[in-house]
């Protein structure tokens, strides 16, 4: 069953291509069609109607193999069709090109989808890889400013950090002497600590330039600047977390080795923080600025896998993985939101520089009400997701401190802390510049026309989603909670 | 009863949400409904006083498992009644007046949206069982704060000094945070039962904590959340700047009750711990004097003011001083009496100020003002009230809470922070009979004081039921049952406390006499240590400084960095070789995909070769 959410935005790619019927009505249907089967799967959740196992390969022995392999995997999805869905409808598409358009945002969507589903990891590392392609593609030919410059560097980063992340799956599986790449298979199986370490190694580096880890990290703003409003969303909110998933799908494996490089990864994720988050507060331009702090926020959920690292594995520190997961669909719906709001922006006024714009609030009230709900929700305001994670983030932290003198990863916390109020800085500074003060020109009443009803439907969706899990994030931590026995049991059985 | 205390969190926050979903468009239905709403809480608030029994309720919010959980709930103790009836209280007279106040204004509905939200947060942080729970509402009465501090944020000012007060908070939140996470590995919890039943053998804090100084840190941090909020210095810049607001909002929020909440947090936190431990931790001392420090400051900078509503605000920022200056020397009763007390006369102020600039077309400058006693009667009546029970002339309210603050420093030996106290005392007296003397004796000064009108029922009834409370809600008949936490007042004429606040009073009360009885000009301005306190000790300008030449000076060098070294040299020159490598594969077929994918398909011919190499 879980292949439909793969397979329904794969045929209507396919359908369109073939140009059967309107681009975008086909779009759009495939990918509500896709949020049904999803959220479906979320409260009819079992793991026997949704799994899938298919052999493909015998030597190596590769499956193809889907289902919901714990919570996570189900967040990520519920994640993923929201913003599938918000993306087809967002942004607008040049004239002529609708074919190209909506096909690659449903190809991003399937392969997003198919990584967070797939419970082999040869199909993980492919999907991922799959949704790379049209990312690449959308932002060189259908970009705005300087695009083609964007989009050949996102691809050098992104392609050597697959590289990198490939030899590191390809010596996990060969180190751990599984037979298959499955995941049961892998995370039941031993790695002998030397090759532990290397493997982690690599690992965080590869996921980490994916993460946009720092120094990584310089792909990362100009390429959501320059991509379509719809490719910029997805990929800050769907397939940056690929990474992080993977990361934390793969700890039990290398549980000890990562341990060599906390102190490293410390100092990287704090630069994640605080480095990037003074270059985000000098950015000229809202886009730019909103790319710069999704880089920084991904220091956050870097804090939680550090947190992990420190106490040595899941039951060690329980606080870290829903911490990190809550924080990953937080920061996905609310970038993609802020992304789509700031595509409109510059649509209704033409321009994304802060100095250009002032007081539209006056004329694009519900603009501004979005706008100023999704810039709060990432810098952390409790009733909205973002929040929730964040919390619980430090909390990780500080789990297993016990009162006398602090440990690094406590200091770390403390230091990231600092970020909460860089993050307060650049966003109410951009929001002030952006919506307040008196009105100029082209912000004026006379030339900016609000949200008709209709248009806000898709920011409406997102709003929402932030505001449910903010309000009471039981209502995604009960999948994490339920799931939370299968992954322990098998990572006791390798220890 | 257990269904009460939700109704009364969260009504308001329907009543925001109807407004803003779908109220809009009607101004005056939404002003009528959320002064509806603030009226129903304010009377189910009255009926869980008037049964006088504790409350209890929760559900979890987050938890998972080997995760204690943390919850959303309520307790309804004394001090929780006594504070919500305070919230409530102030709150629905706060309606009240606005809906006259306010009645010209454009977006009414989005002000009384603003107005709902800030009662359902405040409500959240008065009957919070837990930190996390206050950390929560803690930051959403910075929110709306926020928005109704920058209600006209076209105008620059407004939006600057809304956010102001939005990063200013946010910087006692890091403390607050950091905090909350320190004592919750000390004690093992966040709910404050659990705080409480750590510490419950009471004694000496070494007997009990792995380590003192982190104890006293964690203090001190959680303190730091109340100094953003209760606008402690140096964290206090943003008061005086909030009052860009509208005035009602200025009375209900930057006076009677959000800027208490530092103060009703730390009693709240202390309560917990007990006092016994408390004394043996070298972290309250300092809190007292930031305390008084604050209130020094705070004091000084008030005489030099102009602006009616500027005034007031030193002067809150100045009695917070006292009451956290109370809370550090561990006499929380005192502390949160004052609060109680403090709430209804400086509510009742600045509503009188709202109606003088109301009836004066909006102009705040006492010097063109003047003469309002015979226009404005009422105003001036209630005014005249609000102004000797904050100076604390024995009678009123002011003097009983303000006498215990003196009292607990004399107790303590701590006669230097008595001396700033009774200075303070002295301060105030003289700003506040400044300010009486010009705006409302004498000649009127201005085209607008001459027209200025007695304002209308809506206004004037909430100055009269403040006036009664300024009056009477530090007698034991009415404070004994409502006030949150209440010391009877023992009069005794020979203690250094009575005898110093009416000393303070007399010569506060002549100097302004001497100077401002029937004056037109400050005789005082730009007079030598006076202009330091026009100018505010040039905090601001420092400030402007700090964030110019520091934190943008940072920011720029290292975007500067970033962009040279990280992205152009290190990562640049990885990418650049990298870059080439797929050039020359990419010659054959230019462009991105083709670079791309001739990577890509290498990669996996590096899987099949190296997983058939190895197996």
């Amino acid at each position: 069953m879980s292949i439909l959410l793969i397979l329904i935005p794969l045929i209507a790619a396919f359908a369109i291509l073939a140009r059967v019927g309107k681009a975008k009505s086909v779009a759009t249907v495939a990918a509500l069609a896709t949020l049904v089967v999803g959220l479906g799967s979320a409260f009819s959740w079992d793991h026997s109607v949704w799994t899938l196992k298919l052999q493909v390969l015998s030597k190596p022995s590769i499956h193809l193999a889907l289902g919901f392999y714990d919570g996570m995997s189900l967040v990520m999805v519920i994640l993923s069709v929201l913003v599938l869905l918000t993306a087809v409808m967002s942004g607008k598409c040049p004239e002529g090109r609708e074919k190209l358009w909506y096909s690659s945002i449903l190809f991003i969507g399937a392969g997003g989808l198919g990584a967070f589903l797939s419970t082999d990891l040869f199909f993980f590392y492919a999907f991922h890889e799959l949704a790379l392609i049209p990312t690449f593609l959308m932002i060189g030919m259908l970009g705005s400013g300087e695009r083609k410059e964007a989009a050949w560097k996102i691809t050098i980063y992104l392609a050597l950090g697959s590289i990198i992340l490939l030899a590191g799956l390809v010596w996990l599986v060969s180190a751990s002497g599984s037979e298959t790449w499955l995941f049961d298979d892998l995370l039941a199986s031993t790695i002998s600590p030397d090759a532990q370490s290397g493997i982690a190694a690599l690992l965080i580096v590869g996921f980490g330039v994916l993460i946009s880890l720092f120094p990584f990290h310089s792909w990362a703003a100009p390429a959501y600047a320059s991509a379509p409003a719809p490719v910029a969303m997805l990929h800050a909110g769907v397939l940056k977390k690929f990474g992080l998933y993977g990361l934390i799908r793969l700890y039990p494996m290398v549980s000890t080795g990562m341990q060599d490089w906390l102190g490293w990864l410390i100092v990287l994720l704090l630069c994640n923080i605080l480095w990037v988050g003074f270059v985000t507060i000098n950015q000229k331009r809202l886009d730019m600025m909103l790319g710069n702090s999704s880089v920084m926020h991904m220091g956050y959920i870097f804090l939680a896998f550090a947190a992990l690292i420190e106490a040595g594995s899941f039951e060690a520190n329980p606080i870290a993985k829903p911490a990190a997961v809550i924080l990953m669909f937080a920061h996905g719906v609310s970038i993609a939101l802020l992304f789509m709001l700031t595509d409109t922006i510059r649509r209704k006024t033409g321009t994304v520089e802060l100095a250009e714009l002032g007081g539209l609030a006056k004329a694009a009230p519900r603009l501004a009400f979005l706008f100023g709900l999704a810039g709060m929700a990432s810098i952390g305001l409790p009733g909205l997701a973002n929040f929730s994670g964040e919390v619980l983030v430090f909390l990780s932290g500080f789990e297993g401190y016990k009162g006398e003198g602090l440990g690094c990863v406590q200091v770390a916390t403390i230091l990231a802390l600092w970020g909460v109020v860089i993050s307060a800085v650049y966003m109410l500074r951009a929001y002030r510049q952006t919506f307040q003060g008196p009105a100029v020109d082209h912000t004026d009443s006379d030339h900016v026309k609000d949200f008709g009803p209709l248009c806000q439907i898709p920011a409406a969706i997102l709003a929402l989603a932030l505001l449910i899990v903010g309000i009471y994030p039981n209502s995604l931590l009960q999948f994490l909670d339920e799931t939370e026995a299968a992954p322990a049991e098998t990572e006791q059985a390798s220890n | 009863m257990e269904s009460l205390p939700w109704l009364i969190l969260g009504l308001p926050l329907l009543t925001a949400a109807v407004i803003h979903l779908g109220l809009k468009k009607y101004q005056s239905l939404s002003a009528l409904v959320s002064t509806c709403s603030a009226a129903v809480t304010l009377i189910l608030t009255l009926v869980i006083v008037s049964k006088g029994s504790d409350l209890v309720g929760s559900f979890i919010w987050a938890s998972f498992a080997n995760f204690e959980g943390i919850e959303i709930g309520y307790e309804f103790n004394q001090l929780a009644r006594g504070m919500m009836l305070v919230v409530t209280g102030v709150g629905f007279l706060v309606h009240l007046f606005s809906l006259a106040y306010m009645k010209e204004d454009s977006a009414l509905a989005r002000y009384f949206c603003g107005l709902s939200l800030f009662m359902f947060s405040m409500t959240g942080i008065v009957l919070a069982t837990n930190f996390i729970m206050m950390f929560m509402f803690w930051e959403l009465v910075g929110l709306s704060s926020y928005l109704l501090i920058g209600h006209w944020y076209q105008k620059d000012s407004a939006a600057d000094a809304s956010k102001k007060a939005f990063l200013t908070n946010r910087i006692g939140d890091f403390g607050f945070m950091i905090g909350i996470l320190m004592l919750w590995g000390i004690t093992g919890s966040f709910t404050f039962d659990g705080i409480s039943s750590f510490f419950a053998a009471g004694g000496d804090a070494k007997t009990i904590v792995p380590s003192t100084t982190m104890f006293s840190a964690s203090i001190l941090l959680i303190f730091m959340g109340a100094m953003g909020k209760s606008a402690q210095a140096p964290l206090h810049v943003w008061l005086p700047d909030a009052m860009e607001g509208p005035t009602p909002v200025s009375a209900l929020i930057h006076a009677a009750t959000m800027v208490a909440a530092g103060v009703f947090m730390m009693v709240r936190f202390f309560s917990a711990v007990g006092i016994e431990t408390l004394g043996s931790v070298w972290g309250p001392d300092l809190i007292a004097w930031i305390g008084a420090i604050t209130s020094l400051l705070a004091a000084l900078m008030a005489t030099q003011q102009d602006d009616i509503k500027k005034i007031l605000a030193y002067s809150t920022l100045s009695q917070l001083g006292y009451m956290v200056m109370a809370v550090g020397l561990l006499d929380p009763e005192a502390g949160m009496f004052h609060l109680f007390t403090h709430a209804w006369f400086k509510a009742l102020l600045f509503l009188g100020s709202g109606a003088v600039i109301f009836a004066c077309h909006h102009e705040q400058n006492i010097w063109k003002m003047g003469g309002l006693k015979k226009t404005m009667p009422i105003t001036f009546l209630t005014f005249g009230i609000g102004t000797i029970a904050l100076c604390g002339v024995p009678g009123p309210a002011g003097f009983f809470s303000k006498e215990h603050i003196l009292e607990s420093a004399a107790h303590n030996g701590q006669w230097v922070l008595f001396g700033i106290a009774a200075l303070v005392a002295c301060l105030t007296t003289f700003y506040m009979f400044r300010l009486f003397f010009v705006a409302f004796l004498g000649d009127s000064r201005s085209d607008n004081a001459d027209h200025a009108k007695e304002v209308g029922p809506f206004m004037s009834v909430p100055l009269i039921l403040l006036a009664i409370m300024a009056i009477f809600s530090g007698y034991h008949f009415l404070g004994g049952y409502i006030a949150p936490l209440y010391k009877p007042f023992e009069l005794h004429l020979d203690a250094p406390a009575f005898i110093a606040s009416i000393s303070a009073v007399i010569i506060g009360l002549l100097l302004a006499c001497k100077l401002y009885w029937n004056t037109k000009e400050d005789p005082l301005a730009e007079k030598g240590a006076f202009k330091l306190f026009r100018n505010k000790f040039y905090f601001d300008e420092l400030y402007a400084k700090l964030v110019g030449y520091g934190q943008d000076t940072v920011a720029a060098f290292i975007h500067f960095f970033d962009e040279l070294i990280i992205n152009g040299l290190i990562v640049g020159g990885f990418s650049r070789a990298a870059g080439g490598v797929g050039r020359i594969f990419g010659r054959l077929q230019s462009g991105n995909l083709q670079g791309y994918a001739v990577l890509f398909g290498l990669g996996v011919l590096l899987v099949i070769y190296l997983t058939v190499f190895v197996s």
